[in-house]
């Protein structure tokens, strides 16, 4: 690519023949964040205290200190985030290669499902059919599941039960698949996780974070606008803040797309 | 007889809220043998140790033998009403405001003649019962009550003065998710409050008695989590200007002590929950309570903390825990010297283990959370400060004041 061509890339922003959208909720203190049994140790919550508003702390500035998990809010999971993958080079948020923070996305659209199953799960047959219309999942693309969760109340959100979270997610062959048969760069979902709500369950549990942090790519989760994504053709810029040795990290997620 | 107080009106907005005035403060050194006794509803006169006398007020000798020996004893509590005076006019601001104003002199059955505020049924010549309260400038004065129960007997005009009685006040119960909380909500509700506030963090999560804490009357869910300091002030935002009675049911209990635990997370959380969440609450809703101490029936009247309490002596089992509420004692001593100015009572609640799951492993007896919701009741309607719940905690209580490097070396082993 000659410089001229990513100067009309700019230019393309600039006038909105490229359209950017925002995938990311306001990272804010009451945004639900992942649940463990209480006797783990947990999430810290996102916390946004003011040091100074214009007043006696600081007369003509504001700001605020800030403190949270790396897993809160709309965040970004490394590979060095699960047992899997704690062996793999370059696995935590300083240190991925940075050309991986920006890649094109497959979106899924299983809304229809979710809205019926609240613990619907991503299976091979339910991508082959996507690929049966849309082509074959390159590799080093994003492929995110679009169950527009993000649209509901907080509580249908987290959607917790006597037995857990009720959320949809991939299922474990899927998730294997894509890692091994499709090479994505990684998956994002809506939802507190990557995983399903009872991916617990499952063999081996929590197969999203088992088979892309092994495999060395990347999670994405609590995306929202989902629904504004064509099914291929968006790239993604998803780029972590670069925390020493990071598990993962809260970030701002955006789409790049054609303009209808 | 009294009549019965009614539920205050509406405040009239072109009204100036009045400001809280102190009754008179100055006490001796000695006097304050009275405020530990009127802080935990206790009836105490010193006496003398050599020849019994029982005496009042605090001095330094025995009137009688001049002994200096004179300890606070447990004293009993009836009394003859000899006179009583209605001050029309009094000189003192806070009084002036009050009057008319009845007090009068008790004698003792034991001996001493006291001068004591009167409740408005205590007629001369008949018996009376004696307590010691806190008044508005946290000092302790004498207080003549009938010697039986009389209609209404707890809407006095000047009863109502000494205490934080919850009827017809707005509360704030700050976590509805405990069982300590909901009883407690329960509580304050059959003790006639005419709105209880009931804060629930996380709203995403269910809890459980959810149900149940919704469909009480007079009962209204606001979202407040209290590690938040934006949480706690937007909701102070709101409901600052009507909360009477805050009551900080914080439940966030972790065992262990130093070593075994990995990090400090647990601890951050303690921390956090307990103690930033004690000083967000301060923050947010103390200012305008401590303004609100004189505003009519339904004024600014108390901030209660439950404690463990091994806030007053580590019980390493549960080491961090307990340093955390050693912490949050110190700050609702702070808290309290501070509020003292509007007349607000700072009430703490200390409780030995609870019946609660986090105490699952720890042997009888624990502490019922109904006992706990019903002691705090109790504490507000009595006036009281310091309160000890159940037999862990009045057995610490004791041994501390025995010898405190006992309860520190039989709490570690």
């Amino acid at each position: 690519m000659d410089s001229n061509s990513l100067m009309q890339f700019a230019g393309a922003i600039a006038s909105g023949t490229v359209r950017v959208v925002d995938l990311t909720f306001t990272l804010s203190p009451d945004f639900p964040v992942i649940v463990l049994p209480p006797e783990f140790g947990q999430a810290a919550p996102v916390r946004i205290q003011q040091i100074s508003r214009y007043d006696a702390s600081g007369p003509a500035w504001y700001w605020n200190n800030l403190s949270f998990g790396e897993h809160t809010g709309t965040h970004f999971d490394a590979p060095i985030h699960w047992f899997t993958g704690k062996d793999l080079p370059n696995n935590a948020v300083d240190t991925l290669p940075v050309r991986d923070m920006i890649a094109p996305a497959c979106v899924i659209d299983c809304s229809a499902q979710a809205a019926q199953d609240p613990d619907f799960l991503l299976t091979i047959p339910v991508v082959e059919e996507w690929e049966s219309r849309h082509g074959r999942i390159p590799e080093r693309h994003w492929v995110l599941l679009r169950t527009d969760w993000s649209k509901k109340s907080w509580r249908d959100y987290a959607n917790l039960k006597d037995d857990g979270a009720h959320t949809p997610g991939p299922n474990a062959a899927v998730m294997r698949w894509l890692v091994e048969e499709r090479g994505i760069i990684g998956f994002g979902t809506e939802t507190i996780g990557t995983d399903a709500g009872q991916a617990g369950h499952l063999d081996p549990p929590y197969p999203a974070h088992h088979f892309l942090h092994g495999g060395g790519r990347y999670g994405l989760q609590c995306l929202c606008n989902l629904d504004q994504l064509p099914p291929t053709g968006a790239v993604i810029i998803a780029a972590p803040l670069k925390i020493q040795n990071g598990s993962g990290s809260p970030l701002r997620v955006l789409a790049l797309l054609p303009a209808a | 007889m009294i009549e019965p107080i009614a539920k205050p009106r509406r405040k009239n907005p072109l009204l100036r809220t009045r400001l809280p005035t102190s009754p008179p403060r100055a006490r001796s050194r000695a006097s304050h043998g009275f405020t530990r006794a009127a802080a935990e509803g206790r009836f105490m006169l010193q006496r003398c140790g050599a020849c019994a006398t029982f005496c009042y007020p605090a001095r330094d000798a025995c009137p009688s033998c001049l002994s200096a020996d004179l300890v606070f004893t447990d004293a009993p509590r009836r009394g003859t009403l000899l006179c009583g005076t209605m001050l029309h006019v009094p000189a003192d601001v806070h009084f002036r405001e009050r009057a008319p104003w009845r007090v009068g002199l008790v004698a003792m059955e034991c001996g001493p003649t006291v001068v004591a505020h009167l409740h408005a049924d205590c007629e001369e010549g008949q018996p009376v019962v004696m307590s010691l309260q806190l008044d508005k400038s946290g000092q302790a004065v004498a207080f003549a009550h009938p010697e039986r129960e009389t209609p209404n007997m707890a809407d006095d005009r000047q009863w109502r003065e000494m205490t934080a009685e919850p009827k017809f006040r707005r509360v704030l119960v700050t976590n509805g998710r405990s069982i300590v909380g909901q009883e407690t909500v329960a509580a304050l509700k059959a003790a006639g409050a005419s709105i209880v506030f009931v804060g629930i963090a996380e709203p995403w999560k269910p809890f459980r008695g959810e149900d149940a804490l919704r469909a009480l009357e007079g009962v209204e869910i606001v979202p407040l989590d209290i590690g938040d300091e934006k949480s706690v002030a937007d909701l102070a935002a709101d409901i600052g200007g009507k909360v009477d009675i805050l009551v900080n049911t914080t439940e966030h209990v972790r065992a262990g002590g130093l070593l075994d635990r990995q990090g400090t997370s647990i601890v951050r959380d303690e921390i956090d929950q307990s103690y930033l969440g004690f000083v967000h609450l301060a923050q947010a809703f103390g200012p305008a309570m401590r303004m609100r101490g004189s505003d009519g029936v339904n004024s600014a009247a108390a901030w209660v903390n439950i404690l463990s309490v091994y806030a007053l002596a580590n019980w390493p089992v549960f080491g961090a825990y307990s340093a955390s509420q050693a912490a949050c004692l110190s700050l609702s001593h702070s808290l309290r010297a501070e509020l003292r100015p509007g007349g607000i009572k700072v009430v703490n609640v200390f409780t030995g283990p609870l019946d609660i799951e986090w105490f699952q492993t720890v042997p009888p007896p624990k502490v019922a959370p109904r006992v706990v919701a019903s002691s705090i009741v109790s504490a507000l309607k009595r006036g009281l400060e310091d309160v000890f719940v159940g037999d862990v905690a009045e057995d610490i209580r004791q041994r501390l004041a025995a010898n405190p490097k006992a309860v520190e070396r039989e709490l570690g082993t």
